[in-house]
């Protein structure tokens, strides 16, 4: 009966503790929050640290109307949808080869595509950079002619880079399903594009799920590549166009603040509505930061 | 190693191989087995293992990066040996990796194993801690930078409570280089401890329920349960959260690069590749050694980490 209580009371202390914690982990999250409601003018009288006089929605349409961030949400989209769908296709197909056929050069693959992933991304973008200014894409694409500075060349290098996380994830997911699903199809005399499109997709269903949840979220977050390989502002995803509120002279952080929580609030959203797809994406890989 | 798996990779997909097993492959079959692994596997080697090994060539060469190829030098070894004696930058930016993987190593990641733990026992409010850990995780570095500047900066929350928000008089957090970079890695444990977390609280999910009822009836503690039951059970989440610490430490740019480019006092690796290559002076050279010293520092973790992942198939 003892240990009982003592290991009560050693749940209560851990409670209180994990309970501390949590808050100031959310902090600074709710201290964004709060700035972004609160105008220029009542902390510039009453100080960051005071209580607020007035709240309101002004900040937000002034980010988003006046210094145009839903333009950059936009693009935001425009570049993280096509390059997780493109990612998962190509990821699936490979990773539906490897598990189900026994060819040699299989383990090979997957590593080269686990590895590719790991690898330092300073490490690939001089090359990059070089070959996108001197690749020719079609004027509709880009006035200038090459693949430098289009959201096209940004959503192929994610897809290139994230390919390699989703195959491994989607070829050991396939790996827990067991073949004799393939097998009756494969006496059916299916054909292997049948075999994957109409067998192994449906399976895949809930990976691709969680695999999109997770590479949304962190291609719409991406920042050095779109620093890297985009030069026009107007066609930057939003966490590189936030420094577009960030005057030189002058910054009015409360509108900053206003245009932090709209780049975020649409993982916020992703992550509060798709959670369990979020965390199973995570543990699924076990891998990548 | 890279050389090696990209052409054995190369050379294989070409080539359908001899069927096995039983596959009795048509025309059409073939062809689009070969399209299958070798379009995706085309695209990854194109944009990422050549451009890789280019860097690494290009890191023995002089090349100011504006002239055509035919401008770039033979080097030698020249781009390393100034990096590691006249580069100033270099030094401070490698003491920096380096406390950043220690401060990950001995405080970020122990932290988030041992939250795990607690969170692991399912305490009332569980969900409502395991949303707060792991919600740092859902924002972009950049805008987790700006997050934080509202708790650091001078008339910031943490100066404001202090009580001195003078620009001349108050601490500057972000702007001493002493300080900053500890400001930097408590941003960046942020992050990081609830990741750990999240893949330790997966993994301890994963551990057989009677190993914890076995050593309860020998009458164990519950911490020496975990040292030497759950623990050692654990190995391959682990390596896991050992390689996810090295590289994401070896990879930081996003976080420092917000907050001051970089520089006075945040100096670091991934950062200096960036500055030499869209900096004031183009040194493509030096840019690509760099990279490729950071690339030798990665491959550790990388080949333990296939190692561990894959050793169960040869």
């Amino acid at each position: 009966m003892v240990t009982g209580k003592s290991s009560k009371v050693g749940n209560s202390i851990a409670i209180a503790i994990l309970f501390i914690f949590a808050i100031v982990w959310m902090f600074p999250i709710f201290w964004t929050l709060l700035q972004s409601l609160r105008p220029y003018g009542d902390v510039l009288k009453y100080g960051s640290v005071s209580w607020p006089h007035h709240l309101n929605l002004h900040n937000y349409w002034t980010a988003l109307v006046q210094s145009q961030m839903w333009k950059y949400l936009i693009n935001s989209f425009e570049v993280a949808i096509p390059a997780v769908l493109l990612t998962l296709f190509l990821a699936s197909m490979v990773a539906f080869v490897v598990s189900r056929y026994s060819f040699k050069f299989n383990i090979a693959l997957l590593m080269l595509f686990t590895a590719g992933n790991l690898l330092p991304p300073q490490l690939v973008f001089i090359p990059i950079f070089r070959l996108y200014i001197n690749t020719w894409v079609p004027n509709f694409i880009n006035g200038d002619g090459v693949l430098y500075d289009t959201q096209l060349g940004l959503i192929l290098i994610h897809v290139a880079l994230q390919m390699g996380f989703a195959t491994f994830v989607l070829s050991n997911y396939l790996k827990t399903i067991p073949k004799e699903i393939s097998e009756s199809a494969l006496v059916d005399g299916a054909s292997v594009w049948k075999h994957y499109y109409v067998v192994i997709l449906p399976l895949l269903r809930p990976a691709l799920a969680s695999l999109g949840v997770l590479m949304t979220t962190w291609i719409y977050n991406d920042f050095f590549w779109s620093v890297a390989l985009l030069k026009s502002g107007d066609k930057r995803p939003i966490t590189a166009a936030l420094s577009n509120l960030q005057g030189e002279f002058f910054t009015d952080y409360n509108l900053l603040a206003a245009g932090a929580t709209l780049a975020f609030l649409p993982t916020l959203i992703v992550f509060f509505t798709l959670r369990k797809q979020f965390v199973s994406g995570l543990t699924l890989g076990s891998t990548k930061g | 190693m890279t050389s090696s798996t990209t052409t054995k990779a190369a050379t294989t997909e070409a080539t359908p191989r001899r069927r096995r097993r039983g596959h009795n492959f048509t025309r059409t079959d073939r062809a689009v087995l070969t399209g299958l692994v070798g379009g995706p596997t085309l695209l990854h080697v194109i944009l990422v293992w050549i451009p890789a090994l280019c860097t690494i060539a290009l890191s023995f060469t002089f090349w100011d990066g504006i002239g055509g190829l035919n401008q770039i030098h033979w080097a030698g070894l020249k781009n390393y040996q100034q990096i590691f004696t006249i580069y100033q930058d270099f030094k401070p930016a490698v003491r920096n990796n380096v406390l950043w993987l220690g401060f990950f190593a001995l405080i970020a990641t122990p932290l988030g194993v041992i939250l795990a733990y607690y969170i692991d026992k399912e305490l009332k409010g569980t969900k409502f801690f395991q949303t707060a850990f792991y919600l740092p995780m859902v924002l972009s570095l950049a805008v987790t930078g700006i997050v934080w500047d509202y708790i650091f900066r001078t008339n910031g929350f943490v100066n404001s409570v202090m009580g001195n928000t003078d620009p001349q008089t108050a601490t500057s957090w972000f702007g001493d280089p002493h300080k900053n970079i500890w400001i930097v890695l408590i941003i960046a444990s942020w992050r990081h401890i609830g990741y750990v977390m999240l893949l330790y609280l997966a993994g301890m999910k994963s551990v057989d329920p009677s190993l914890h009822e076995a050593a309860a009836i020998d009458g164990a503690t519950a911490w020496y349960t975990f040292r030497k039951v759950i623990f050692p059970s654990l190995r391959p989440v682990n390596v896991i959260i050992i390689v996810v610490t090295v590289i994401d430490s070896l990879r930081a740019f996003d976080l420092v690069y917000i907050i001051n480019r970089g520089r006075n006092g945040l100096q670091l690796l991934g950062v200096l590749v960036y500055d030499n290559i869209f900096g004031e002076a183009t040194r493509i050279g030096w840019g690509a050694a760099l990279a490729t010293i950071l690339f030798c520092l990665s491959i550790v973790p990388i080949m333990l980490y296939l190692y561990q992942t894959f050793k169960k198939e040869k």
